[in-house]
């Protein structure tokens, strides 16, 4: 229990994945225009991150790493199918979005409504192919670990997009050098936040 | 003439990361040496290169409704392609991109030039765009690696650049500068500095 609590804490405040990692980068610049969409996106990618990582854990666990396969007899001990990892791994999130694409529309129309356009989108967030395969390098062992960093990044990543997105609503309001505007203020802004979030760098519950 | 313009452009005025703002994700977590973000950078150009020549050779035969899965299926395959070579003949290089390399999927540089110009064009214009591109990329991580690199730990390509003398009478390296906070705020920088230079890009 206590591991998970520290994996948990970890992953959203020190391993954060916009500031130590840069993943999804892309739409966490394109999308953080104001607090209400970055919100939407942010609990968007919780929700994929959330399924498509563990999904991902269990077919390396049992199909790709090195000896995955002995569980379909003795003959099978020695394939190493790693090698096909990315190119199965961008296939299942790409399935998982459409497939809660899909059920979402179904189930719940009006959260359907708030995450809109951006499930699509998400399918190509480097925070999410980049997760798998975190966890495939970070080798967990039990997916309750996995489900766990999952979460936690999906926050920390959350975290990141929304309180980017209030400076910037601010900001507008400041006079900032005219080559600076825009694109140039919000990397150094990110820039500075994640000097701060280093601050919590070494704590360990 | 044409087909040089597709090359520069994205070198400077065109540039992926500093204008089009595509494939940001990647390109900072492997500066902050300058081996590994070459390495990466060559990566990205070839794959970019020929994904954009396959997908324009095929553009007339994928069907509209299943090309974002298309195209995710032959970048992926490219990137497999590179991740053995690199694993094969630089597997020091291959272990510090770690996930990196397989970032390369899903780094925004691909599909954006594949929608906005590998779809429309014929594959030889495709295929210079892609190379284009890919050094408009490597410019801007081979420049924040070069300063991240001389800066944080005094070497270049792990040369020892700045002479010891300098170290006697007291200069330090700047641990910071091998953070990953200060690869955001140097390419910050560099955007500020070219928008300086053309003032068309200012955002208003």
């Amino acid at each position: 229990m206590n591991d998970l609590v520290n994996i948990f804490v970890r992953s959203i405040f020190i391993d954060n994945m916009i500031f130590a990692y840069f993943l999804g980068m892309c739409s966490y610049l394109a999308v953080s225009k104001t607090v209400k969409t970055s919100f939407g996106l942010g609990v968007a990618v919780v929700f994929v991150l959330v399924i498509t990582a563990p999904v991902n854990w269990l077919i390396d666990t049992y199909l790709l790493k090195p000896g995955a396969l002995s569980w379909l007899g003795s003959s099978y001990s020695e394939v190493d199918l790693s090698y096909l990892s990315f190119i199965i791994f961008i296939a299942v999130i790409a399935a998982i979005v459409q497939l809660v694409e899909m059920v979402v529309e179904k189930f719940s129309p009006s959260l359907y409504n708030a995450l809109g356009i951006f499930l699509p989108l998400i399918a190509v967030n480097c925070a999410i192919l980049g997760l798998s395969l975190f966890v495939q390098e970070k080798e967990y062992t039990a997916i309750g670990e996995v489900s766990v960093y999952a979460l936690g990044s999906g926050i920390g990543w959350l975290l990141a997009i929304v309180s980017i997105a209030a400076i910037r609503e601010k900001i507008r309001y400041s006079n900032i050098p005219a080559p600076l505007r825009g694109l140039g203020i919000t990397f150094i802004l990110t820039g500075l936040m994640a000097i701060a979030f280093m601050s919590f760098m070494g704590i360990k519950i | 003439m044409k087909n040089l313009n597709l090359i520069k452009s994205p070198v400077n005025l065109n540039n992926p990361i500093t204008v089009q703002v595509l494939g940001i994700c990647s390109a900072l977590a492997v500066t902050a040496q300058l081996k590994p973000a070459l390495v990466m950078a060559l990566s990205v150009t070839v794959v970019t290169a020929f994904s954009n020549l396959i997908i324009s050779a095929l553009r007339n035969t994928i069907p509209s409704r299943i090309r974002i899965i298309v195209q995710l299926v032959v970048i992926a395959a490219l990137v497999i392609i590179v991740d053995q070579l690199l694993k094969a003949y630089v597997y020091d290089v291959s272990k510090k991109l770690s996930v990196f390399v397989g970032l390369i999927i899903t780094n925004c540089i691909l599909m954006g030039r594949l929608e906005a110009f590998a779809m429309a064009n014929k594959p030889w214009p495709s295929f210079l765009d892609g190379i284009g591109n890919g050094l408009g990329y490597g410019l801007i991580l081979v420049i924040v690696a070069f300063i991240r690199e001389l800066f944080g730990s005094g070497t270049l390509f792990g040369y020892h650049i700045i002479p010891h003398t300098f170290f006697d009478h007291g200069y330090l390296n700047n641990g910071m500068m091998i953070l990953p906070p200060m690869a955001l705020i140097i390419i910050g920088v560099i955007i500020w500095v070219q928008r300086s230079f053309n003032q068309s890009l200012i955002e208003k």
